[in-house]
């Protein structure tokens, strides 16, 4: 399928995204609501099948917090990117997809970990690499660590 | 004494208990710690612990440029040194539309293949030893000393070498460096018949690997388990096939697929795979064009505000890189989605019910290098 007919098709079950320019993937913003429905439906539409998540990574846009989420059709092989932002930085939620994508488990506690977003319904939500008893979340553009962070 | 006789042993059989596999635990290779619940000596359920050797670096990326992350991107696959570079490389000529010289793209491609090959003997070596077969270790170890040879001429380093630059590579190949890879060439592909010889046709090992963590298609797509490891579940998931970079979409070789789906398949890929690079080097060795070995690139790499992704196959599957930049010359994140994080998380799925030698076994098929899931 083509990105023009993806983002149609796309946009049947989800009215409300809105396309975010990239050369390389076709980049949906999606409203955090709809996040966890809008997973299934990719994953089990015989048309769109993204069973392939390949990479999901936070992001501190500083006004925002999102979890960008790559997808791949082992067999269409089209690609997709799925974007969820929110503006609350003291308790950041989304839900989790690790019931759709089991790989997303890891992912999602290394989110965690790194950025302090948490993930409703995530069976194992700790930090991945860090301690327990770690403070803050250093891959937020506002951590400060005078100890271990040298500045230039 | 005859209480110490009388003591109910089948109810402690019955018990689940826990042990912890790690942090220091040779058949870890590295510093992971898995926590194991066990009934007897079968394997409930366990929990990796990673982050022993946690270095943030894609903290320390949002401080550096360009030209500087390539060196960090050396230490999170120790053994795939050559094709994390490449990957950094292919990403920043991407974004700012270079277009490398031809002569880059052979040398960049052999680099890679050679990597690969290394990685393999060092894999095959250790998953030997871990069974309890020394020799494996030394046969090994004596062949992947001179692939280092080889890049010690060239690269003037043996392990992270940091050979690629965006739009190139550091300096051009020695003059040797043909003649090298060819003697490799002709001695590995002897030596490899002594690697079958002891581990692919032994029943000792056959029974050890057949049959022993199942792992379906479905599930290695699931989970993200990608390189051999993947396609030893009959997942057709290289990225030098469906997305090919640098000269793999104009050399000839074949994309190994086994279908049992168990530890023996994942070993069967590893050692065709090496047969294929081997291919795929002697196609491009004698048929290195000449010219620069770089780009004009400008001294301060910008790459333009957006987002980029690029994709390479390192020795233990996909490798992603994902960049945020704001139009500056250092990213404004980058983040590594590097295969052994995501293969890591498949490792307690297929190992319930196993026993925990064969836990050893699992771990070694599915070649964990540690840097690579701690970063």
């Amino acid at each position: 399928m083509d990105n023009e007919t993806l983002k149609a098709r796309i946009l049947e079950i989800a009215p409300d995204a809105q396309q975010e320019e990239n050369k390389q993937f076709l980049t949906l913003l999606l409203p955090a609501a709809r996040l966890h429905d809008l997973a299934i439906k990719l994953k089990n539409s015989p048309d769109l099948a993204f069973d392939f998540l390949f990479c999901l990574s936070g992001v501190d846009y500083i006004k925002q917090l999102a979890v960008v989420y790559h997808l791949r059709s082992t067999q269409h092989k089209h690609a997709l990117v799925i974007k969820v932002k929110t503006d609350d930085r003291v308790n950041p939620n989304f839900d989790t997809v690790c019931d759709v994508w089991r790989t997303a488990e890891f992912h999602e506690r290394e989110t965690y970990d790194m950025f302090g977003i948490r993930f409703n319904n995530h069976p194992d939500l700790r930090r991945i690499f860090l301690e327990e008893d770690w403070k803050g979340y250093p891959l937020r553009k506002d951590y400060i660590d005078e100890v271990n962070i040298v500045e230039f | 004494m005859k209480e110490i006789i009388n003591l109910p042993v089948s109810n402690i059989e019955e018990e689940e208990y826990h042990i912890n596999m790690g942090p220091q635990h040779p058949s870890t290779h590295g510093v992971l710690r898995l926590l194991v619940s066990l009934q007897g000596e079968i394997v409930k359920s366990l929990k990796p612990h990673c982050g022993y050797i946690h270095r943030g670096i894609e903290k320390m990326c949002e401080k550096d440029t360009y030209p500087q992350v390539i060196h960090l991107t050396d230490r999170i696959d120790y053994l795939s040194a050559h094709i994390n570079n490449h990957a950094v490389c292919l990403l920043v000529e991407k974004a700012l539309e270079v277009e490398v010289p031809e002569r880059v793209k052979y040398i960049r491609t052999i680099m890679d293949e050679l990597a690969r090959i290394q990685s393999h003997q060092l894999w095959w070596s250790s998953f030997g030893m871990d069974l309890g077969g020394l020799t494996c270790f030394f046969y090994g170890l004596r062949d992947r000393e001179m692939i280092l040879d080889i890049w010690e001429e060239t690269t003037g380093s043996r392990f992270l070498q940091s050979y690629n630059c965006p739009g190139g590579v550091m300096q051009d190949i020695h003059p040797n460096f043909q003649k090298k890879v060819h003697a490799f060439l002709k001695t590995f592909k002897k030596k490899i018949k002594d690697y079958d010889r002891i581990l692919s046709g032994n029943v000792i090992f056959e029974n050890r690997s057949q049959g022993v963590g199942v792992l379906s298609k479905e599930d290695a797509i699931s989970y993200g388990v990608t390189g051999p490891s993947g396609r030893g579940s009959g997942w057709s998931c290289d990225v030098r096939k469906t997305e090919p970079y640098s000269m793999y979409g104009q050399v000839q070789f074949n994309e190994v697929l086994r279908y049992e789906c168990d530890t023996y398949s994942r070993y069967m890929v590893r050692m065709q795979e090496m047969h294929e690079s081997m291919n795929i080097i002697e196609q491009l060795i004698d048929n290195i064009p000449e010219g620069d070995h770089s780009a004009k690139m400008k001294a301060v790499i910008k790459l333009p505000a957006g987002e980029y992704f690029q994709r390479v196959e390192s020795a233990r599957g996909e490798l992603g890189l994902y960049v945020v930049s704001d139009g500056n010359k250092t990213p404004y994140r980058m983040k590594f989605r590097t295969p052994s994080f995501s293969n890591l998380s498949v490792l307690d799925h297929i190992s319930r019910g196993m026993k925990i030698a064969d836990l050893v076994a699992i771990g070694a098929s599915l070649d964990l290098v540690i840097p690579d899931i701690d970063r």
